[in-house]
């Protein structure tokens, strides 16, 4: 499993990890003297050696769940931005993500020359538009109104796919491939591991840009939004313009995820877009807990492993298919419903309570 | 001239279904200060029971009534045992909550009743420029509004009703049982919810059939002021016309992100809808 | 004054959040009394009457009510049982009309019907009549302070509890509602407690006062005592 390495270096690059005492060793002290983003960096190459190492140890079938959980995490994290730091909630996160994933499949079959780091490219560039002309649209609705508004994105646009029908393929969606590991490390690496290697090393950036946006000035606004959007004004917090640039950043990475989804399952399909799916990464979001960029870890790893749990499950007990397919979703709607009424903070919110508590038991 | 016509007349009968859902809305978000996302599971839970009762029973219209008594019954349940605790945390979670429990009955709707799409016929004939199916949505989904308007405004009932809401703390000076009357708003929201369920869902059902029939009832209440019954049924009425006309000349994929433009637009002039009084910014 | 207190409080504390709000405050209400309970912002004067009437829950103490328990019932409970509570600034629901706001005060009476009730208040309060049937936000501040004591006056209590019926008000028609209140247990009977910032005022037509400061009663005693005594006046009510 991945947890061991990479939940190392996601806690200290998680904003709740900052406030931390640096220890008096030298060696500490000139860690915390290194500016955030090389710090962040630092941490994301660390972290990729430890996907890196796990995918030597592993086999091919886990390769692919190891990707999956890559650019879920991608997209939780972006949401948690949007969410757990400036405080609006969205529901069409999944649409964000249906946008990267089709640019992806149409660069791939349009302009097949492109290199894949030239298609992330653009994905993100296609993202951050779209993001501007859904965040800039919605940046003056709040609470309700913007989960509503983003609820009928959510819904309305995997219907394009059918008005469209000629170039997005309706229904059935498009199906692409792409190329597999280059020559000189075939021998090294399958096609599998080389697809994870290549959506863990554009994650692990992603969330070290992430992490620094979050623990920077636009953080600070966007979280002095959160607690009070009134107060942030009068105090000189430009709202609306911050709103819509957390807005953007979480749609830009939920679009690089659908990208990284496509590229490594080598199919789009409006079904896989739905309101379920946003649902799914926001009831994952608050499993985690939605203060912290760590708590996106869990959450990836909770969607990637309980859909093939359900599985398991579903078939030891000989449950139907119908039965097998919403297990997780029903499992994620209980899980929102009782971690809010009984652990407002999270998975992560718990556990660091815990380890408070025990170490005031220590001292 | 006629594909107007018959446009007008089948976005009338369609609106009234989402001013159905949209008053649904409203009532809640009056009493509670909560948009009840999970409003299309609990019609959903509603419509299926009303599908089993029909099979069971062969009668329809036992099926009907089953769909209102379920939804009813599933709207105080779930305000007794899942919102009031939650609803004090913050409106945050809140919302999230009732997100929870939209994915909860989706996905366990189609546990029970299986995910593919069970035929499922309308109370009337549909056949024809404005059927009989049409004119019950209308008069169905107009006496209830009346009978609503009337008990909210004449009973002493609806004078609580209206207390606890507007005001819950001198409410129970007064001697209201202001969580009584929130369960009572929650059953009466979900029964209203299940009428507009009954008449959206046919012919098909499947887990996820409402969830373009939400988008149009939330852009309703929307559009008439969250806090506004009036608002909420004339705002059904009116994006039930201009999502006809939307689907009849633009194409129906076109329709739910029509929707969204409308909200957008609408909140953009008036953050709390076209029809809704302003009220004092709170700091 | 009757032996047998009718509002007795005995004990009360109470806290918001790991605050001490209320200190071990113990008064006695006769019948037919009409008493002050005054002291600065902050003394716990409004949650003395939340926890009365059960808005706020007492951490521990008792409150009597004709030697009935009240302590551990809920708000819409405890007028029931003869205690009518105006909040501070009446709580008027100003989405009502006037009529609906007094008929809501009577709702719980199973004798609702009964119009001699509704007919009474009416007659208390002139400037309501003409009003009836418009929206309670018409209202001056004056008329919404008469409206919130006549609601509470159609459930018919024993103890009228007012927290700060003079806030806002010109002191003129402020005058006019301590006037009323006064006839009101002259002729009624009713019982009075009256929570006021406006000590000067409030001792002026009460018979008993209690001085509040930081959640203990400081000191208490007839309204022309604690009116002439300097020392309580320049400590605890600021005149």
């Amino acid at each position: 499993m991945s947890q061991p390495t990479t939940q190392r270096d996601k806690r200290t690059a998680a904003p709740s990890g900052s406030d931390r005492t640096p220890p008096k060793t030298p060696r500490a002290s000139s860690w915390a003297s290194m500016p955030l983003p090389v710090r962040h960096l630092l941490l994301a190459v660390l972290g990729l050696v430890g996907v890196t190492g796990l995918l030597f140890v592993t086999g091919d079938l886990t390769a692919l769940r190891i990707a999956a959980v890559g650019y879920t995490m991608l997209a939780v994290a972006g949401l948690q931005l949007l969410v757990g730091g400036s405080g609006q909630v969205s529901l069409g996160h999944g649409a964000f993500m249906m946008i990267g994933a089709y640019t992806m499949a149409l660069l791939v079959l349009h302009q097949p020359m492109l290199p894949l780091a030239a298609n992330l490219g653009i994905i993100v560039v296609v993202s951050i538009i779209a993001g501007i002309a859904v965040g800039a649209a919605t940046a003056r609705l709040h609470g309700p109104y913007l989960a509503g508004a983003t609820l009928i994105l959510a819904v309305g646009l995997p219907g394009l796919t059918h008005r469209y029908h000629d170039l997005l393929g309706g229904s059935n969606g498009l199906n692409i491939r792409t190329a597999g590991a280059p020559p000189f490390l075939q021998d090294l690496l399958s096609t599998s591991e080389w697809r994870a290697l290549v959506v863990w090393t554009t994650v692990v950036i992603g969330l070290a840009v992430l992490a620094t946006i979050s623990s920077g000035r636009l953080g600070r606004r966007m979280r002095a939004i959160r607690d009070d959007e009134t107060a942030a004004a009068m105090a000189g917090v430009p709202v609306g313009k911050t709103k819509v640039v957390a807005f953007v950043i979480a749609s830009t990475a939920g679009g690089l995820a659908g990208g990284l989804q496509a590229y490594v399952l080598g199919t789009v399909t409006p079904s896989s877009f739905t309101l379920v799916l946003s649902l799914t990464l926001l009831a994952a979001l608050v499993l985690g807990g939605i203060g912290s960029l760590w708590g996106a870890l869990w959450a990836s790893i909770a969607i990637v492993y309980l859909q093939i749990w359900a599985g398991d499950l579903a078939g030891a007990m000989n449950l139907s298919r119908d039965a097998e397919n919403n297990l997780p979703i029903v499992f994620f709607g209980v899980v929102l419903i009782l971690v809010l009424r009984f652990w407002p903070l999270g998975v992560h919110g718990a556990l660091q309570s815990l380890r408070a508590r025990l170490r005031a038991r220590e001292s | 001239m006629t594909h107007f016509i018959n446009l007008t007349l089948n976005g009338l009968a369609s609106g009234a279904a989402y001013a159905a859902l949209a008053l649904s809305l409203v009532i809640i978000y009056q009493a509670t200060r909560l948009v009840n996302f999970a409003q299309p599971a609990l019609a959903l839970v509603a419509v299926y029971a009303a599908y089993t009762v029909t099979q069971l029973t062969g009668s329809y219209w036992i099926g009907f009534a089953s769909a209102l008594i379920v939804g009813m019954a599933a709207g105080a349940l779930v305000e007794r045992v899942i919102i009031r605790p939650i609803a004090k945390t913050s409106q945050l979670n809140a919302i999230i909550v009732t997100l929870g429990l939209l994915l909860v009955i989706q996905g366990g709707v189609g546990m029970v009743w299986g995910n593919e799409q069970h035929g499922f016929r309308y109370a009337f004939s549909y056949v024809g420029r404005f059927s009989p199916a049409d004119t019950f949505a209308l008069v169905s989904v107009g006496v209830v509004a009346l009978l609503l308007f009337a008990v909210y405004r004449f009973t002493p009932f609806g004078l609580r009703m209206r207390a606890a809401a507007f005001h819950p703390e001198s409410a129970r000076l007064s001697g209201v049982k202001v969580g009584l009357m929130l369960t009572a708003g929650w059953g009466i929201a979900s029964f209203i919810g299940a009428l507009a369920g009954m008449l959206a869902g046919p012919p098909f059902l499947s887990p996820n059939v409402f969830d373009v029939v939400f988008v149009f009832g939330i852009t309703a209440a929307v559009v008439g002021g969250l806090d506004n019954p009036f608002g909420a049924v004339i705002g059904g009425l009116l994006i039930g016309l201009g999502m006809s006309y939307v689907s009849g000349y633009l194409g129906p994929e076109l329709a739910t992100l029509s929707a969204l433009a409308i909200v957008v637009i609408v909140l953009s002039v008036r953050p709390d809808g076209i029809l809704s009084r302003p009220t004092a910014r709170k700091v | 004054m009757s032996t047998e207190p009718l509002l007795s409080v005995q004990g009360l504390t109470a806290h918001y959040g790991p605050v001490r709000v209320l200190d071990d405050v113990s008064l006695d209400v006769p019948d037919r009394g009409l008493c002050a309970v005054l002291g600065a912002n902050g003394a716990g004067k409004t949650t003395l009457l939340r926890t009365l009437t059960g808005l706020h829950r007492a951490t521990s103490g008792r409150v009597l009510l004709e030697g009935e328990d009240l302590t551990r019932l809920p708000a819409e409970k405890v007028i029931t049982r003869g205690l009518a509570h105006v909040p501070e600034g009446g709580g008027v629901i100003v989405e009502l009309t006037v009529e609906e706001n007094l008929r809501l005060g009577g709702l719980w009476r199973s004798d609702r019907r009964d119009r001699t009730t509704f007919d009474e208040v009416m007659d208390l309060f002139p400037p309501l009549v003409e009003r009836r049937t418009k929206s309670a936000s018409t209202l001056s501040g004056g008329e919404r302070q008469m409206l919130a004591i006549g609601r509470a006056l159609m459930a018919r209590p024993k103890v009228l509890l007012l927290d700060e019926p003079s806030l806002g008000l010109a002191p003129l028609i402020t005058k006019q509602i301590f006037t009323l209140l006064r006839d009101l247990r002259d002729h009624t009977g009713l019982t009075v407690v009256l929570v006021e910032q406006n000590a000067a005022g409030a001792l002026s037509v009460t018979d008993h006062g209690f001085v509040l400061n930081q959640g203990r009663v400081a000191t208490e005693g007839p309204s022309e005592g604690l009116l002439a005594d300097d020392r309580t006046r320049h400590a605890y009510l600021g005149f």
